[in-house]
């Protein structure tokens, strides 16, 4: 079985490879290889598996990468919607999550 | 949130390092077992937490790895038993009793919880290097250059898996990239179905009652099958139902839904009934498993939130239309 793909072409996922040291920070927290050294500076090498989790950009020390980050889940855009705020993982009043 | 499982109170009451530090076994009891089974399945899963604090695995040392882990206790249990056999400190978070992923996404397990943690535990006391190895999936609310500055230890990011981590530490704290992707494979998905199914019984319970009072036992019956649809085929059948969007696939898979109940007869052979019940089965399982994208492990918020956009109209409408379809041959 190939790897599941979400919608293309539609993530916010941004590096600026000017700022790159090449720490490869990125590289190791993004949990679905979306990045690459490659000549010693952090390369985007498959854009559309990005879930926008936000790992890379809050570990790379250089702030050469931006996400908006957020919960990639229906139920708490729902919720989020409904009480207008940004979209909340807390489906319940207590505060509670329903991730499994 | 504060209540604890009571047969894991008494699996942590000897301790042997220090009076302070609790012991735990890396062997899982039968009701250690049992209790996740349940916890599984939707119950109490609310109030399944470990206290936050320093653990000692075995006999740790000075020179022991530190682990750091959330306080959700089927995380806890995962760790201690992929660690069997080996020392180690384990350093558990406040995160309100939620899994490392989502409390990292929610910041919970994050930067300035680990900072303090480790202040409060007075770790660096129990420890004479400077790492903790913090699960991988922890990244995405802990910033490693940020609780080296604050803290003075150095955050080594290991697998994404628990299993992984034996091979991990014996590799000298080398992750593979297979270890560092997330996966959604079948048995992945089929942990998720029953929290799926249970979150929607609710709202299903009360509609089949309503719509047994309408229209007998057939419509419950069809009700059911969307259900199933939804939160069981679509999920299951992921990789294999046509489309990228959630909702796609859980329109194919209310499809797939509505043959059986045709086949099975419990929708009436006429048209108007026919697309009656394929509009209501096939908006209620594209709903259903759209909302399954909050399991998955690999939807991004802005692909869902595009998704969403396109399918709710047209969901809400097929469900109105379908509805009052129905009511028309059933009353008129």
């Amino acid at each position: 079985m190939s790897k599941l793909k979400y919608l293309p072409n539609v993530v916010t996922l941004k590096l600026d490879r000017a700022k790159c040291n090449g720490c490869g920070m990125c590289q190791i927290v993004c949990p679905h290889a979306v990045f690459k050294l490659e000549g010693r500076k952090a390369q985007i090498v498959d854009r559309d598996a990005c879930m926008e989790c936000g790992a890379c950009a809050l570990n790379c020390p250089e702030g050469a990468i931006t996400v908006k980050a957020g919960v990639g889940c229906a139920s708490g855009i729902i919720s989020g919607m409904i009480r207008g705020t940004e979209p909340t993982c807390d489906c319940h009043a207590e505060g509670g999550n329903c991730c499994g | 949130m504060k209540t604890r499982n009571r047969e894991f109170k008494k699996a942590v009451k000897g301790s042997l390092c220090s009076p302070s530090i609790p012991k735990v076994p890396c062997k899982l009891s039968l009701s250690d077992r049992f209790n996740n089974f349940l916890v599984r399945a939707s119950f109490n899963r609310h109030d399944y937490a470990v206290d936050p604090g320093l653990y000692a695995l075995g006999e740790p040392t000075a020179d022991s790895p530190v682990m750091v882990s959330a306080n959700y206790k089927l995380t806890f249990d995962l760790l201690r038993q992929a660690l069997v056999g080996l020392s180690a400190w384990i350093l558990v978070l406040d995160t309100n009793g939620v899994n490392v992923w989502c409390a990292a996404g929610k910041g919970t397990f994050g930067t300035k919880e680990l900072v303090n943690r480790v202040k409060l535990t007075k770790l660096s006391e129990f420890v004479s290097h400077r790492r903790l190895i913090v699960p991988q999936l922890g990244a995405t609310g802990i910033s490693a250059h940020e609780v080296r500055a604050e803290s003075g230890f150095n955050v080594v990011y290991g697998p994404v898996r628990a299993e992984d981590l034996i091979t991990f530490l014996s590799a000298g704290l080398k992750a593979t990239p297979k270890m560092r992707e997330v996966t959604f494979s079948l048995p992945d998905r089929l942990v998720l179905v029953p929290v799926e199914v249970v979150q929607g019984f609710r709202y299903f319970a009360f509609a089949s009652i309503f719509l047994f009072l309408l229209g007998g036992i057939n419509p419950v019956v069809n009700l059911l099958a969307a259900y199933f649809a939804g939160a069981v085929l679509g999920p299951v059948l992921l990789p294999w139902l046509p489309g990228r969007a959630f909702s796609i696939k859980g329109f194919f898979a209310g499809l797939i839904m509505l043959a059986v109940v045709v086949a099975a007869g419990t929708v009436e052979a006429s048209l108007v009934e026919l697309l009656a019940w394929g509009l209501l089965i096939t908006s209620l399982s594209s709903f259903l498993t759209m909302n399954f994208t909050g399991a998955s492990t690999y939807t991004s918020p802005s692909g869902v939130l595009k998704e969403m956009k396109l399918a709710m109209p047209l969901q809400i409408v097929a469900a109105i239309v379908g509805a009052l379809l129905w009511l028309v041959v059933r009353f008129f």
